[in-house]
């Protein structure tokens, strides 16, 4: 096991080279930042070439991502545009999405895995079919169709949320985005554990569980679901960094001042400090999710072994 | 049995759903309504792109913090446009290039520092100078001794403006390197705002809480996501504050902006997205401002290339500019958040400061025949096919630039006469603008720094300026704008510019579109909401209920 993580950890280095650079490429390739800094006209040349000079953009992009690089192990990602410190842009960014990433898990945990389960049990019903259904029409909605109607709806024409998140983004202020940001994933997690459950409902072991007597919900809960789970927490786990990503849609309907606020802004302001410093944390977050991952199905099935 | 306890996880699910977002409708709902109490007013922002420094800011952003925390020599009133005096006393001048500036006695910073000939002088010099990046800085080029504090190459061999000298602690002296009639008048720009000593001793500290002497003071300020401003009680000037206080709310989105708007949740939104342009009589009926802002939009040329610089061009551009049927668009495509353009400058500037309507004449009045005749006698168009590049991220421009394509295709009678060219990014676009690698037209705007005719002529056509983009160079053009900022008065000077700019109808080196209209719409629980003409909402002139 501890090798075994040893090795993954290893094996995230080259990965995380690789992506950085990659991102620090297509950042640079997207042409000369400092043009658009000064509005409609051009900048006067003596202080663009200063602020060329003092943001090291005067420098090869090879010799620009190696400075940079070392000086992200120090714990220095750059300075933003507006003058602030790439690491401040984070400690508002990143609780403001963690939160929301959270709120979205959850539903996609609690609504997903529990529909997933009764449509699993009933196959064929009234209620598999009307949950079928309904999840294929919320999989062919794009997000912002529903973050918009539930805002509308929601927000304006019944009041009963604020149509827009307050810059402190408490718990109770993000429910209705995460729904949103979940949506999509919420009906995959139900797919995916209905189609589980079904196929584990015939298996030898639950129709012994049955014989021995257990009482039902002992037979679901602990033999049933937890054989049924592994693929539903591999799409969890790699959703965890998908939707910390990917919420730029519903951060934007919402005015939430998460990552993907910033991100958004990074890329039309060209600001390479922002954009590679904000994607290496998701990178770091998507690998480590991964590897969570993988160590949870040793736990849910004890026939996997790491060695 | 079995049925039963099925049904009960399903209700159980639903239960959870429901009470989840029940409680979230509840817990936010409660803390709604309207943008506080005690007048203060809740308006709509966008983060500033640059540090909030009067020299560093150059964008509404950080434009409208300005505009509440600083209060300069001159002031464009709201209405008119006119400089008239605010800190200044009087500003003489005997050969429009040597000026004496007296500063009024009785002004302070909200810190409680006197308001001295020192601050502007300090302030000046701070911005002016190469190596505090500041984007405003080519504002103080026409003072003497520009060239040493900030050199176009290398680094700076003096410090401090040769030009600029305190004389007592009320009166300055500003020595010019050229003669410039209208410069007393260019002093409205935040630019040339007082500082504070504050500023230059503990600058990081000034940056995230700005101190300033407008009739506002910075109470709080969270960086990139909102800023409240309160009335300043012990405001010296005549226009004081008449709310509580300003909370500015950053919005990644001015549809979301809009939609708090119609929901409760704002005040003031000063900037409706063009998607809401459609709704918004219905959404807020009267309380939807739409004036004219001291910006026009045109179409460009690249005379730095040669198939684009030929004797048959003018004919060119000016068939071109014949082609675009200019009312139809902005009816069509921004609900008359346009005006059709027939000149170079901005109604904002009003008659006597020199805007003329149709002084264009001919050449920018839709007619399909003459274009079609004239575009053939001038040879056609250059490599056969008109490239209109615009920046696709911001600000709608593909609407708008296929409406004139289309237009010019079907006056020509040929579809593939003109193309828009998207280009990914706002910053990308200008580097691609200002490095001259466009071979083809470009939208190009022109925002006024100060209301003055010789703001909109000078720094974009006049031979080598600083936005001359296309490299469009005219010694007759250049020849008239030097004699009119020679010209000691203010009528003359204006009528001289006209002059020149009957040149630019004669030439049309860029094509005037339209005059762009600053739009607001507002809750309410507010009244007496305008806009100047820098689109930016006059905010101590706004009254709560």
């Amino acid at each position: 096991m501890g090798r075994y993580v040893i090795r993954r950890l290893l094996q995230m280095i080259p990965v995380f080279f690789g992506t950085t650079l990659l991102i620090f490429l297509m950042v640079n390739v997207m042409g000369d930042p400092i043009a658009g800094l000064c509005g409609e006209r051009q900048c006067d040349p003596a202080t663009a070439a200063q602020l060329r000079s003092e943001f090291g953009l005067d420098k090869p992009v090879w010799q620009q991502y190696l400075t940079y690089m070392g000086n992200v192990f120090t714990g220095d990602f750059g300075t933003a545009f507006n003058g602030q410190k790439v690491t401040e842009l984070m400690a508002t960014a990143f609780p403001v999405t963690i939160r929301l990433t959270v709120v979205a898990i959850v539903f996609e945990i609690v609504i997903g895995i529990s529909l997933g389960v009764v449509t699993g049990l009933r196959r064929g019903r009234p209620v598999d079919t009307t949950v079928l259904i309904l999840t294929l029409v919320v999989i062919s909605i794009p997000t912002f169709v529903t973050g918009l109607l539930l805002q509308l709806l929601l927000g304006v024409e019944w009041g009963v949320i604020k149509p827009s998140v307050s810059p402190e983004a408490p718990f109770n202020e993000l429910l209705v985005p995460g729904l949103v940001l979940a949506s999509v994933s919420l009906a995959y997690v139900t797919r995916l554990t209905r189609t589980s459950i079904a196929e584990n409902a015939r298996a030898d072991y639950v129709r012994t569980a049955v014989a021995k007597g257990l009482p039902r919900r002992r037979v679901v809960i602990r033999h049933l679901l937890r054989n049924s789970l592994i693929p539903v927490v591999t799409f969890i786990g790699t959703d965890v960094g998908a939707l910390m990503g990917g919420a730029i849609v519903t951060e934007r309907i919402f005015n939430i001042h998460g990552v993907g606020y910033q991100l958004y802004q990074g890329i039309l302001r060209q600001n390479s400090q922002t954009v590679v410093g904000f994607v290496t944390i998701l990178v770091l977050v998507f690998l480590a999710a991964n590897l969570i991952v993988d160590l949870l199905y040793a736990v849910l099935d004890p026939r996997i072994r790491y060695a | 049995m079995r049925g039963a306890t099925q049904a009960r996880w399903a209700a159980c699910a639903v239960v959870v759903a429901l009470a989840a977002t029940a409680c979230g409708g509840g817990g936010s709902s409660s803390g709604g309504g309207g943008g506080g109490a005690n007048g203060i007013v809740s308006s709509s922002w966008g983060d500033p792109q640059n540090p909030l420094e009067p020299a560093n800011t150059n964008e509404v952003q950080g434009g409208k913090v300005l505009d509440m925390i600083f209060r300069g020599l001159k002031r464009y009133d709201p209405k008119t446009g006119a400089a008239t005096d605010m800190l200044a006393e009087k500003i003489e001048t005997k050969d429009n290039q040597n000026f004496t500036v007296t500063v009024k006695d009785g002004w302070t910073f909200s810190n409680g520092e006197k308001v001295t000939a020192k601050s502007f002088v300090d302030a000046w010099n701070y911005g002016a100078l190469l190596k505090n990046n500041q984007k405003n800085a080519y504002f103080f080029g026409y003072i003497e001794g520009y060239d040493k504090v900030h050199p176009d190459t290398g680094s700076a061999t003096a410090d401090k403006l040769s030009g600029l000298k305190a004389v007592d602690a009320r009166t300055f002296t500003v020595k010019l390197s050229q003669k410039f009639s209208l410069w007393p008048d260019t002093l409205g720009y935040p630019a040339f705002a007082p500082l504070p000593q504050a500023f230059f001793t503990d600058h990081a500290a000034w940056v995230s809480k700005p101190i300033g002497n407008g009739p506002y003071t910075v109470d709080k300020y969270t960086k990139g996501s909102s800023m409240s401003l309160r009335k300043w009680d012990k405001y010296p000037g005549d226009d004081k504050a008449q709310n509580g206080g300003i909370d500015l709310k950053v919005y990644t989105d001015n549809n979301t902006a809009y939609t708090d708007l119609t929901a409760g949740n704002l005040d003031l939104v000063d900037d409706v997205p063009a998607s809401q342009l459609k709704n918004v009589k219905a959404d807020l009926g009267d309380r939807y401002i739409n004036t004219p802002a001291g910006i026009i939009q045109t179409i460009a040329f690249p005379f730095y290339e040669k198939k684009w610089d030929t004797p048959g061009g003018v004919k060119v551009r000016q068939g071109l500019s014949m082609a675009i049927n200019r009312q139809q668009i902005t009816d069509q495509i921004f609900q008359k958040t346009r005006t059709p353009a027939s000149d170079w400058t901005s109604p904002v500037l009003g008659e006597e400061g020199g805007f003329k309507k149709g002084l264009c004449g001919a050449p920018c009045e839709y007619n399909a025949a003459n274009a079609k005749k004239l575009v053939q006698e001038g040879g056609g168009i250059p490599g056969g096919q008109l490239k209109i590049s615009y920046n696709a991220d911001t600000g709608s421009h593909k609407e708008w630039v296929d409406a004139v394509c289309n237009s010019i295709n079907k006056a020509l009678g040929n579809n593939k006469a003109c193309v828009g060219a998207p280009v990914g990014t706002f910053a990308d676009f200008r580097s691609q603008v200002s490095q001259q690698k466009l071979t083809g037209a470009w939208r190009a705007g022109w925002q006024m720094d100060y209301p003055l005719i010789q703001n909109f002529l000078q720094p974009v056509y006049y031979t080598d300026a600083s936005s001359n983009d296309g490299k469009w160079s005219n010694k007759q053009f250049d020849g008239l704008v030097d004699k009119a900022n020679a010209e000691s008065d203010k009528a003359k000077a204006v009528t001289t510019f006209q002059d020149a700019e009957k040149v630019l109808a004669a030439q049309m080196p860029v094509i005037p579109l339209w005059y762009q209209n600053g739009s607001a719409g507002y809750s309410e629980r507010i009244t007496n909401v305008s806009l100047n003409q820098f689109s930016v909402p006059v905010y101590e002139q706004i009254k709560v209920k």
